[in-house]
């Protein structure tokens, strides 16, 4: 690249600035081989969903004896299996209430533990911090494989060191809370981290003017840090929240096999399993499971992008 | 359930949705009202806090800030990866055994020498070389296609939706198109219909025909994962400066010339995080293996048979044994990532 860096044409640089050259660049690039390929890469992508979205929509008998592309052909179009499988006893009504119920705690309260962290490890100094926040950090390199059998244990009968009880089991055994808590402890390190790159560039005049005006550290953290951490707050509740979500692992290991208190992945997961039992519940089902995270994305995709990015090192 | 044992004490059994309604009714609230709780114990700890004043008034701010967060990464991070390390040195089998004993380097030495586990080593490994390669370069393509398509956000927004889908999602979504139907009969999975009309008019019951089932099971990974490469190479793409671009092409250099000799040279550190970090999510793939065939049929992976050991065929230890393979497998990639971000950050 160094090789090709001639001095611009000084005309032309006159002509064009910021926006337009950029635009004019963007254009002579742009071409009509390149503008097909995509398109039919991203139909290509689409295809898969499409199918499983045109099956949801035909009749049962439709759906098992023919491909859902014969519904270009022979349109058939009913609702009985979408209402089977929100209305059926062990059906997605429970499965989807229970996504929500895991999700929103797992999704709050690690905001509030992990910027609490953050305000304390970028503006209260003190021995030690440099230390703390460099071990959260780190912790994102343990995968959280390695965390599933102890935490298991863990809520069984509380952590035992040589068989003596250390701290007691929170007895939330077979309860979500099992599930709200391992979420938030596996989004700790990402989320102090992330919060903390965002927390610590709040202008050092802001804190400075608040302390002199004798507010104490936990009045600041609530009415200075928390409203101007906002964006990245956002950012990482996004992404917190399509992880929980789509989580299976967590839910299989800390969550009850009882079809109406397992969400909607799990549930879904159970239905693959039962072979031909209830085969034409499988599209409706996995239309259902898939249509929150989708409207999420598609409203927030920027923001999700961002959260993409930075979370792109979560264990 | 309660709908049922309702039904079996009642004569008369209230009506499904009533109980269904109730009982979602109770978990929402329940959730709802956990996380007030969790925000009136809060307030109540700040406000007592904020009476307290004086030389105090800084250390107590900063046990009531760290201790939550330190207290649950100790009790959920920490002291688990200690615990799977000692147990994968042990001989424990069931969760919770008591009375279990040190056998040295004996679960390593089955991981690596039991032919079934090897093979799953071994195809994690495949997993690990072509899902990130091919990711990144489908990736990278349509990055830079997008990047000379006007406008494009109707393709971009199409190819990055599999991301927000879950895995178990994805593979119901695939089943579809792997589905399998005798030649004879009307074929109603997609890839079979496809290969059929091109002339191949005996294709196999793909899923469990090995070796290609695991390839059409990356695919699917791969269909999720391109979206992630593709917008971030996008953005890095087009964080090059215009007058390089437009320079390069007063140059002469245009179309693929331009992409390789310019635009992938200045994106390359870019494209190496994307491909650890594919690498990193591919290396933990569970969900995908065990939806489709939990790991039947010569399809096992690393994730999917730790899972399996720990919590299916009560083999606590061979499980954690293999946790701490893949946590070594992840390491350096995850420092490699971490150490890049670093070095963003501070470049910014």
């Amino acid at each position: 690249m160094t090789t090709i860096t001639p001095p611009l044409d000084p005309a032309q640089d006159e002509v064009l600035h910021g926006k337009e050259a950029s635009r004019a660049v963007r254009k002579a690039l742009s071409s009509p081989i390149a503008s097909a390929a995509v398109i039919l890469l991203s139909v290509l992508w689409t295809i898969p969903t499409l199918g499983l979205f045109i099956n949801s929509f035909r009749s049962k008998e439709d759906a098992a004896t023919t491909g859902w592309w014969e519904f270009f052909v022979h349109p058939s179009f009913s609702l009985d299996t979408y209402k089977q499988v929100l209305t059926a006893d062990g059906g997605l009504t429970l499965p989807l209430v229970n996504s929500l119920a895991i999700t929103i705690p797992a999704t709050i309260i690690p905001i509030f533990i992990a910027s609490m962290a953050a305000y304390a490890l970028a503006w209260m100094r003190f021995r030690g911090s440099d230390a703390i926040f460099f071990t959260i950090f780190a912790l994102q390199v343990v995968p959280l494989q390695m965390a599933l059998v102890p935490l298991q244990q863990y809520y069984v009968k509380g952590l035992q060191v040589f068989g003596v009880t250390i701290i007691p089991s929170p007895h939330v055994n077979g309860t979500l809370a099992q599930i709200w808590i391992s979420h938030t402890m596996f989004s700790l390190p990402l989320a102090v981290f992330l919060l903390h790159n965002f927390v610590a560039q709040i202008p050092e005049s802001l804190i400075e003017a608040a302390r002199v005006d004798g507010a104490p550290h936990l009045r600041i953290f609530r009415s200075i840090v928390l409203p101007l951490s906002m964006p990245a707050i956002a950012s990482f509740a996004i992404f917190q929240f399509l992880w929980v979500w789509n989580d299976l692992l967590v839910a299989k290991t800390f969550g009850s096999s009882d079809p109406a208190q397992q969400p909607v992945t799990a549930r879904l997961q159970s239905l693959t399993g039962s072979f031909g039992a209830h085969q034409e519940l499988l599209a409706p089902a996995g239309f259902i499971a898939i249509v929150i995270p989708l409207i999420v994305f598609l409203a927030l995709q920027r923001y999700f992008a961002r959260g993409l990015l930075a979370g792109s090192v979560k264990g | 359930m309660v709908g049922t044992s309702l039904g079996q004490a009642l004569p008369m059994a209230p009506p499904l949705a009533t109980s269904t309604f109730s009982q979602a009714s109770g978990t929402l609230l329940g959730a709802i009202g956990a996380v007030a709780g969790f925000l009136a114990i809060l307030a109540v700890i700040f406000f007592v806090a904020g009476r307290v004043t004086g030389r105090l008034q800084k250390p107590l701010a900063v046990i009531i800030c760290l201790v939550p967060a330190l207290f649950l990464l100790l009790l959920g991070l920490i002291v688990p990866a200690i615990t799977t390390i000692n147990n994968s040195f042990k001989n424990q089998q069931f969760l919770g055994e008591l009375g279990t004993k040190y056998v040295g380097l004996k679960n390593y030495q089955f991981a690596f020498t039991d032919s079934y586990t090897l093979q799953t080593i071994l195809r994690t490994f495949l997993w690990l070389i072509i899902v990130p390669t091919i990711t990144v370069i489908i990736g990278l393509v349509a990055a830079l296609l997008l990047d000379r398509m006007r406008r494009n956000a109707v393709p971009k927004t199409l190819l990055f939706l599999p991301t927000a889908i879950s895995f178990v999602g994805a593979s119901v979504i695939w089943g579809y198109v792997y589905d399998y139907r005798a030649p004879g009969s009307p074929q109603t999975g997609l890839l079979s219909a496809v290969v059929m009309k091109l002339g191949w008019h005996n294709p196999p019951h793909w899923l469990i025909s090995s070796p290609i089932n695991t390839f059409l099971l990356m695919v699917i990974m791969i269909w999720i994962q391109v979206g992630f490469a593709m917008v971030v190479l996008n953005a890095a793409l087009k964080s090059i400066p215009d007058e390089i671009i437009e320079s390069a092409r007063l140059e002469g250099a245009s179309g693929f010339r331009l992409f390789r000799t310019i635009q992938v040279p200045m994106i390359r550190s870019t494209v190496v995080v994307v491909l650890t970090t594919v690498m990193i999510t591919t290396l933990k793939v569970f969900d995908i293996v065990f939806t489709v065939t939990n790991g039947n049929y010569n399809t096992d992976v690393l994730a999917r048979q730790m899972y399996a050991d720990m919590f299916v065929t009560s083999q606590v230890s061979r499980g954690s044994a293999l946790a701490v393979i893949l946590f070594v497998i992840v390491l350096p990639l995850m420092f490699y990532n971490i150490r890049q971000l670093r070095r963003e950050r501070t470049e910014r």
